[in-house]
């Protein structure tokens, strides 16, 4: 059995599956409930300053996109940060990891940027026994108006600056939460590096309409006929959070500045591959508040059963392996040539890779053949561009075989077994002469 | 011990109430709106989607579908009506398992098709449930005038689509209610609440097109009539007779056309008024011998056999509709031809009927073998025939009207589609687009 526990910056958990800040962490009741069913860990629903708590809007807060058989794809919230007060949230805190003492309980603070705020809440914090603070610098809707969230995660100065207080004013290990709304991650994981931050966390929610009302003319959710911009997550923002977890793991700036992973976690393959750029721990909120808890049941055998089958004892075993192997484009070997085949005995002929090819791409998949509804790839046409295994419905039936020698009959040149890449291909003009 | 001279006992109310009405339910309930989203996303949209290939009316199936899944029921209706006018009823009693869901890749891929017949009652469902204005518009009169012989599938297809190109139709039934084989030839449960007169005032919306009932091409009005007072003339027929087993008793009470049979049922206001042998014999191996025996079945006959001549391979039902009949109560025997009714006071008592084979020359023979099976009533469903009679003067292919690829007969100002053509496959479906595609020919040539 391997063995998932982990140690991140200092904080153990018994598994890498952590509760991210958001509704399923608000009280004492829901986080009891996580761990019985056996969650690492928790980064508490983010606490704001003492005093009387923020207000929540009291109609809907949840949007939505689905898949087939309403599966839920995305989620779009307008919730705002807890709405109960500071010291009942302390309390429980601390009450809660005194009876469970072996998971993680990071906690999530948004304060205003000001020092003297952040320097009375961070004592609070420490005096629960919480293991960390993380610092919202995410949350794209409602606070960010008010100055905090991701008003101050947009600028790399202030992340940098908070960053500092904390460290300043708190022995807890700190974590930054990441937003997405920029257009260079590595910008606030510099900072939050140069501030002195332990880890990073992300992403937050995407700020995001997640559907608009044709009968009201509104954004979904409406509330009295208007809606908000708000905060979009689930499996829909996985792509983009993995692309900026590699961003911050490969920048020679941030490279092994300790990542937990968020965004779109539903299952143990998810969570790996957020390991396999670098994570330490990823932290899940959609899935849960999809299915419950209880789904970190798959997400822990999951992880176990595959590592086990890989021979991974731990997770630092794998954790980061893929990351080196995320480059720019123009280091991609354009001598690896690769032609697209059909399996005739799985192809089931509902031509959409025809189709796709004909109307979309490069003409290279025949419809008919000697009269016959028959579809096969034309290597001479061929691109090996991967679109007609994405739009075909049968698993494997479309594979891509690389040429390993011979004549690309498209280009008419031989396969060159070399790497070589656009920083030397004769047609860039700024092409470097091979250094050897 | 019982004997074959046992008084018959047919009679009616052999169930309860409660019965009737769930035995004649639908016999597929139709798809919740979220079921018809779920099954919408399973199409693949093919490209040259072979389901459209195998429709015999060409309904562009995967569009239909895609407007399902994008929540535009009514657009997807309108696909179907596009090509279908009476794409409601097909989608209740067309043989989807030998037509578009044979085809459905995903029938290839997994063994289980998109339920196209069931979107396709969807979308035609949510469309009449919604009381949308027509789906067509009639062009401006073109002062032309066609005589449309039979309501049927055929005649109505025709009919509307004469309409929508402005032409003037009226339609000559025999019957007092038009439908045809909708109205008096298709199991109860396939289609209820009376559906095949709402598609009838369907189509009608449309305009231009005047129904006379109790006129009868040969005894109300004739060909020659028809043809010189219209400027053409479409004839959907039909298959007015029923085959004779051509044995000794056939007169005898208890002896029933199944189209009868299914008609008389269609028309019942009070199932339970129906009687029914205790023990029913079907001949037969087609739809007709099917619904007649699960609807004896279904109004309380208590053994149901259909008896067929050649193997299960052979039936002209599916082997979906067989299954139907078979989970219903109903033992389908093979290889086994009527050889004599056994009538006892004027009331069939049984039939004897002589196990067959297939000979050296692949053709039929009896072995010999004898076994008699007792009944109450015994019904006939060996198939339908034209009645010549009242087209004498137009070409006939083994009985039937022959026409070109356009429906039209020998005669230049006749057309004809339906059961009554030569070389049909006598479904709704293939009746529907006969009477489109000799409405376009007709256009064609009152046009120019």
């Amino acid at each position: 059995m391997a063995d998932l526990s982990t140690n991140f910056i200092g904080i153990k958990s018994p598994n890498p599956f952590w509760l991210a800040s958001a509704p399923p962490t608000d009280k004492a009741y829901n986080v009891e409930r996580a761990f019985e069913a056996g969650w690492g860990g928790v980064v508490w629903k983010t606490l704001g300053e003492a005093g009387p708590p923020v207000v929540n809007v009291n109609g809907p807060r949840y949007g939505a996109i689905w898949g087939p058989d309403r599966r839920l794809l995305g989620l779009n919230n307008i919730e705002l940060i807890t709405d109960r007060d500071l010291e009942v949230n302390l309390r429980e805190i601390a009450e809660v990891k005194k009876r469970w003492p072996d998971r993680a309980m990071i906690v999530s603070i948004m304060v205003p940027c000001e020092e003297a705020s952040w320097k009375a809440i961070l004592p609070r914090v420490e005096d629960t026994g919480a293991d960390g603070i993380e610092l919202n610098f995410g949350c794209p809707h409602g606070m960010s108006e008010r100055g905090m969230g991701s008003a101050v995660g947009q600028v790399p100065e202030y992340i940098q600056m908070v960053a500092e207080w904390c460290k300043q004013y708190c022995r807890l290990p700190v974590i930054v939460k990441l937003t997405p709304n920029i257009t260079d991650i590595r910008y606030p994981a510099r900072a939050a590096k140069a501030g002195g931050a332990d880890a990073v966390s992300l992403i937050n929610t995407i700020s995001s309409i997640v559907s608009v009302d044709l009968d009201n003319f509104a954004p979904m959710p409406t509330i009295d006929g208007k809606g908000s911009h708000g905060g979009y997550c689930g499996p829909a923002v996985k792509p983009i959070a993995l692309n900026m977890v590699a961003e911050i793991a490969r920048d020679t700036e941030t490279r092994g500045l300790p990542i937990s992973g968020i965004g779109g976690v539903q299952t143990w393959r998810d969570a790996a591959e957020f390991i396999a750029l670098g994570c330490g721990t990823v932290q899940v909120c959609t899935a849960a508040m999809t299915y419950g808890f209880k789904i970190v049941e798959e997400m822990a055998q999951g992880l176990s059963d595959w590592m086990d089958e890989k021979g991974y004892a731990t997770i630092a075993d794998f954790q980061g392996r893929a990351a080196p192997n995320v480059t720019d484009w123009q280091y991609l070997n354009l001598n690896y040539v690769t032609k697209a085949k059909i399996d005739q005995d799985l192809c089931i002929k509902c031509g959409r890779c025809h189709i796709a090819c004909e109307d979309t791409s490069h003409q290279a998949i025949t419809s008919m053949v000697d009269g016959v509804r028959h579809f096969e790839v034309m290597d001479d046409e061929c691109v090996g561009c991967n679109l007609c295994v994405n739009v075909c419905p049968v698993d494997d039936c479309i594979t891509m075989v690389e040429m390993t020698e011979g004549t690309d009959p498209r280009t008419g040149r031989e396969i060159d077994p070399d790497y070589a890449n656009w920083t030397s291909h004769p047609n860039n003009p700024m092409a470097k002469q091979a250094a050897e | 011990m019982t004997t074959v001279s046992d008084a018959s006992d047919v009679k009616s109310r052999r169930l309860s109430d409660a019965d009737y009405a769930d035995n004649f339910s639908d016999v597929h309930p139709p798809l919740t709106p979220h079921e018809a989203l779920v099954e919408a996303d399973r199409c693949y949209f093919c490209y040259d989607a072979p389901c459209m290939t195998a429709c015999p009316t060409s309904i562009d199936i995967p569009m239909f579908i895609r407007k399902i899944q994008a929540g535009n029921p009514v657009g997807s209706a309108k696909t179907i009506f596009d090509e279908n006018i009476m794409g409601g009823m097909c989608a209740r009693v067309c043989p989807t398992e030998t037509l578009c869901e044979e085809a459905c890749v995903r029938e290839a891929a997994e063994g289980k098709p998109v339920k196209i017949g069931l979107l396709q009652r969807h979308a035609t469902d949510t469309f009449m449930e919604r009381e949308q204005p027509h789906p067509f518009e009639r062009a401006a009169p073109t002062g032309k005038k066609v005589a449309v012989v039979g309501a049927g599938p055929a005649g109505l297809s025709c009919a509307h689509g004469l309409a929508v190109h402005g032409h003037d139709v009226t339609v000559f039934e025999a019957r007092e209610k038009s439908g045809g084989l909708n109205e008096f030839g298709i199991a109860a449960y396939k289609t209820t609440n009376d559906f095949a007169q709402d598609e009838v005032d369907f189509i009608l919306q449309i305009g231009g097109i005047t129904i006379e009932h109790g006129k009868a091409l040969g005894r109300d009005v004739t060909l020659d009539q028809l043809a010189a007072d219209y400027d053409a003339v479409f004839l959907g027929l039909g298959l007015p007779g029923v085959n004779a087993l051509g044995l000794e008793g056939e007169n005898a009470r208890g002896v029933i056309d199944a189209v009868d049979f299914i008609g008389v049922l269609r028309q019942s206001e009070d199932l339970s008024a129906l009687e029914v042998g205790r023990r029913v014999v079907v001949i037969g191996g087609g739809m007709t011998a099917i619904d007649a025996a699960i609807q004896s079945k279904l109004l309380g006959a208590e053994e149901v056999t259909i008896a067929y001549r050649r193997g299960q391979e052979h039936m002209n039902a599916s082997l979906y509709e067989q299954e139907l009949a078979q989970t219903n109560g109903v033992v389908i025997r093979h290889w086994m031809m009527p050889k004599a009714l056994e009538v006892s006071d004027g009331a069939v008592s049984g039939v004897t009927l002589e196990k067959t084979m297939l000979n050296g020359d692949g053709k039929l023979a009896g072995t010999g073998e004898e076994v008699t099976l007792q009944a109450d009533q015994v019904f006939k469903a060996i198939g339908q025939t034209p009645d010549a009679g009242p087209i004498s003067g137009i070409d006939l292919e083994k009985g039937r009207i022959r026409t070109d690829d356009h429906r039209r007969t020998s005669h230049a100002k006749i057309w004809a589609g339906g059961d009554c053509i030569a070389g049909g496959e006598d479904l709704t479906v293939v009746s529907v687009e006969d009477g489109k595609i000799a409405a376009r020919s007709i256009h064609q040539a009152l046009m120019g």
